[in-house]
């Protein structure tokens, strides 16, 4: 059967990465002093369905860290046990710990068993905090449930009231004798089944045989035997264990007398509660197959005569339905719009590869759809009005279909924003800092594509606010700022791309202090520099202002990565800042990888498409305006700059319709601060071009950074307008 | 084959629910999904379902929860209502009981006594 289980391990991987989000989502969110039972008990169950399926498709190593975390949270959910931020931080440190075992059974990289066993220690010991006076206090005041009344009764024999029972098991050992069939189980699994019996108290071996398959351990523990059971279930066949209270404890142990006490009461509420439930006799207890019916309960399969009932009135509201017919039917589909949709149960999970292929073939669409239209255009439009007319159908439908299908691959930011608490508050405590962390727009949505590319860079740049931005709190206070620093993460729509902010109040960059450094690394900086400019140096390989290398930062390795990998995506950064008040580095990025805006341009047969984000204008210059430097470049002057200017023709080694600057046009174009413009013998018009990658389909071309197929069904290149400007520069 | 039988099946967890529902279906049940008793309880208003599986551990609205309202509804009266859940604890068993359960089904489960289960009820 377990083979017929692996299908659904990517559904339970997915789905515990989203639980273990929302658990560490809901831990940071926690208010200490007076935690939100709503929100405990939503981290609670997300503990506690993460151990139902890794139960279910035995994951056993989280299974356990699962069990952990949710028996300590049960305890604080109850009121037994008061929160505290050690808590929180074991709490997320499980967290990790369970990331790294989902992980590991994905097959991407080893668990960490030593961080499992450190936190699990941990778990347990503020598990045991339980029998602290004030806790104990607070948990016998809570204890009683009124839908239990049935236990309440059979207690009555007993002094002791219903807390006891339990507190007894945790304070005082107990001996089990474990019984169980090792048949069909691995060495591996028989190992980790001791590690995790060791793990509970004193193990002894009592009988191992090979032959007859038969284990018995006998185990001394302070743990209840439901959790030892718990830690058994997943290795064992629970119908071929056995679990048993030693008897003879009461008669050798020195505690015997409150002991007994205390085990009389257990196993009388047990007995008489199974009892009361089960008509069964208790030793079977966890012996028993892995379901059970409630005797006389409605439908249980036990008593025929429900039986008989249960089915005819199983049959019953079907033909209710039917009898009542229109009626009914009627009214049914009105009724999920009254009712607030759950969210999750209107949506569904679909590869990635389908929703790819399915925009590729929408891309495709859009072209034949452009060459169609070409072709349209050419007929007389006064005698295939009807032609026109459904082209320009046509048109409109294709591009509301590509529009919903391309939304199909978008999430909302927060997908990103969403980690950055976690980063922030470790951080900031690792530093000594005071940070708050705000978002804002994290509904915006972005190409799942880009969300995922988009995370590291950002989480470097949160690292550096926090790291070089944000100022101590006594440096802050001196400055007259408020001890705790702020970084603002923002996202909006703005055109065609998404901007994304990081910004803080801290420091600022300190001019002097970056082109010192710059001029130190050998970077060429002159005193009239823009700010801008100066700014961006900090994105330059190996550059790096902080005096000594920090394991937060690092050495600066990585501003330069950060902007080539927004770059790879198509985006720009920006930074703007002003000393002592704060820095705000800007981030903008395309919406899509798979579309892009441009301006088809020819050079002779040659069209090309200039991404319209580094267009700026388009102009005819005079003679008097084109001056030769060095007798090999040549820049142009525009509106009292001057401009290198890129000649197309000469870069692809293609015939122009000529080769006189002042018969062509030249795009201006503005990439990352560069300026240049770029000569072309005409402006064809603006297209949204579906990118094919050159890279992909023939090799990588200097200069172009993919292809397109045009209406007419010629392929365009697209150019690399970023590189062709910086080339421009030298 | 049991055609034609509906069974709803409750829980968060999408994989269960996917697990279940595939295990189901290959005994030939029609096998519909709610994603928390909320969603169960408007499923259950719309359709006549033979038989529910339901988690008691969820948002919005638990099993037990829904075990109650099921119970009141005159269709549900008599239908049989499965617990499954990682709470095999005698607590959880005796407050399931008392909001109406048929029996329980205890989570991890294997898809052999999930179908043992159910044929135990619906025959």
């Amino acid at each position: 059967m377990s083979a017929d289980l692996e299908q659904f391990y990517e559904v339970f991987f997915e789905e515990s990465s989203e639980l273990l989000a929302e658990m560490e989502a809901c831990l940071l969110g926690l208010d200490i002093s007076s935690p939100d039972p709503e929100e405990l008990n939503a981290i609670f169950r997300a503990a506690h369905s993460i151990k139902g399926g890794a139960g279910t498709f035995g994951f056993t190593d989280m299974t356990e860290m699962t069990h952990m975390l949710e028996s300590l949270l049960d305890k604080i959910r109850k009121g037994e046990i008061e929160i505290r931020p050690e808590m929180i931080d074991a709490f997320l440190k499980a967290g990790d710990v369970i990331k790294g075992q989902l992980a590991a059974h994905r097959g991407d990289g080893e668990a960490d068993v030593a961080a499992a066993t450190e936190v699990s220690n941990e778990l347990k010991l503020f598990s045991e905090q339980i029998n602290t006076p004030s806790a104990e206090q607070k948990g016998a005041a809570q204890q009683p449930q009124p839908e239990a009344q049935q236990m309440q009764a059979t207690v009555d024999t007993a002094p002791a009231s219903e807390p006891a029972p339990s507190i007894a098991s945790e304070t005082e050992a107990t001996r089990f004798i474990i019984e169980f069939s090792s048949d069909g189980i691995n060495t591996k699994s028989m190992e980790n089944l001791f590690s995790n019996l060791k793990a509970f108290g004193q193990l002894e071996k009592l009988l191992l045989s090979d032959e007859e398959h038969l284990c018995k351990l006998r185990l001394t523990t302070s743990t209840c035997e439901e959790d030892v059971w718990e830690a058994l279930a997943f290795i064992v066949d629970p119908s071929q264990l056995t679990i048993e209270k030693e008897s003879q404890l009461g008669a050798t142990s020195s505690v015997i007398e409150n002991n007994s006490a205390f085990d009389s009461t257990n196993s009388a509420v047990s007995e008489n509660s199974e009892q009361a439930i089960h008509d069964e006799p208790t030793e079977l207890k966890y012996s028993e197959a892995p379901y059970g019916f409630f005797p006389g309960a409605p439908a249980a399969p036990r008593d025929t005569k429900n039986l008989e009932k249960s089915e005819t009135a199983s049959q019953l509201p079907a033909d209710h339905n039917a009898s009542t017919g229109l009626n009914n039917s009627q009214a049914v589909p009105k009724q999920p719009k009254s009712n607030t949709p759950s969210s999750e149960s209107s949506s569904i999970r679909v590869s990635i590869e389908k929703v790819d292929q399915m925009i590729n073939l929408v891309g495709e669409l859009v072209i034949t759809q452009a060459m169609l239209a070409q072709t349209a255009s050419e007929v007389d439009p006064v005698l295939y009005e009807k032609l026109n007319n459904g082209m320009n159908q046509l048109e409109r439908n294709t591009r509301d279909l590509q529009e919903a299908v391309m939304s199909i691959r978008m999430l909302p930011i927060s997908f990103v924003f969403s980690r950055y608490p976690r980063v922030v508050r470790d951080l900031a405590a690792k530093l000594d800092k005071k940070v708050e962390l705000k978002t804002v727009g994290e509904g915006t949505e972005l190409d799942k594509g880009l969300i995922e590319k988009i995370a590291d860079p950002l989480t470097h740049l949160v690292r550096n606010s926090l790291d070089h931005g944000i100022e101590s709190p006594e440096k802050r206070i001196a400055a007259g700022k408020m001890a705790k620093g702020t970084i603002t993460l923002r996202a909006f729509h703005q055109g065609g791309s998404i901007v994304i902010e990081v910004g803080d109040d801290g420091a600022g960059l300190n001019r002097e202090k970056i082109m010192a450094k710059a001029a130190e690394r050998g970077i060429s900086v002159h005193e009239n520099m823009s700010d801008q400019d100066v700014w961006m140096l900090i994105f330059e390989p190996g550059f790096s202002t902080a005096e000594k290398v920090t394991d937060v930062s690092g050495r600066g390795v990585g501003m330069d990565v950060v902007k080539r990998n927004i770059q790879d995506m198509g985006g720009r950064v920006e930074i703007d800042s002003v000393f002592g008040v704060g820095t705000r580095i800007t981030i903008r990025l395309p919406l899509t990888l798979a579309i892009l805006d441009g301006l088809s341009v020819a050079v002779g047969a040659q069209m090309f498409i200039v991404p319209l984000t580094y267009i700026t204008e388009s102009l005819q210059v005079k003679g008097a305006d084109i001056k030769t430097v060095g007798g090999v470049g040549r820049v142009v002057h525009v509106r009292g700059d001057y401009l290198p200017v890129i000649a197309l023709h000469e870069i692809f080694n293609i015939k122009p319709n000529s080769t006189n600057i002042e018969d062509g046009i030249l795009v201006i174009l503005d990439a990352e601060g560069h300026k240049a413009a770029m000569f072309v013998d005409s402006l064809i018009g603006q297209h949204q071009v579906v990118i094919k990658s050159l890279e992909k389909n023939y090799r990588r071309v200097m200069g172009v950074s993919g292809a397109t197929i045009m209406g007419d069904g010629k392929v365009a290149l697209i150019l690399d307008t970023a590189g062709l400007v910086i080339a421009s520069q030298k | 084959m049991e055609m034609g039988k509906t069974i709803l099946t409750v829980d968060d967890s999408a994989s269960i629910r996917q697990m279940v529902t595939f295990t189901l279906k290959g005994a030939g049940y029609e096998v519909i999904e709610a994603v928390d008793g909320q969603d169960a309880l408007e499923k259950a208003n719309r359709q006549a379902f033979n038989l529910v599986l339901t988690d008691i551990n969820m948002p919005r609205m638990d099993g037990l929860k829904l075990l109650e309202k099921l119970r009141d509804l005159a269709h549900y009266k008599n239908i049989p209502i499965l617990m499954l859940t990682t709470e095999s604890d005698e607590q959880m068993k005796a407050k399931g009981r008392a909001a109406g359960a048929t029996g329980w089904l205890v989570k991890p489960f294997n898809p052999e006594s999930l179908l043992e289960v159910i044929k135990k009820v619906t025959n």
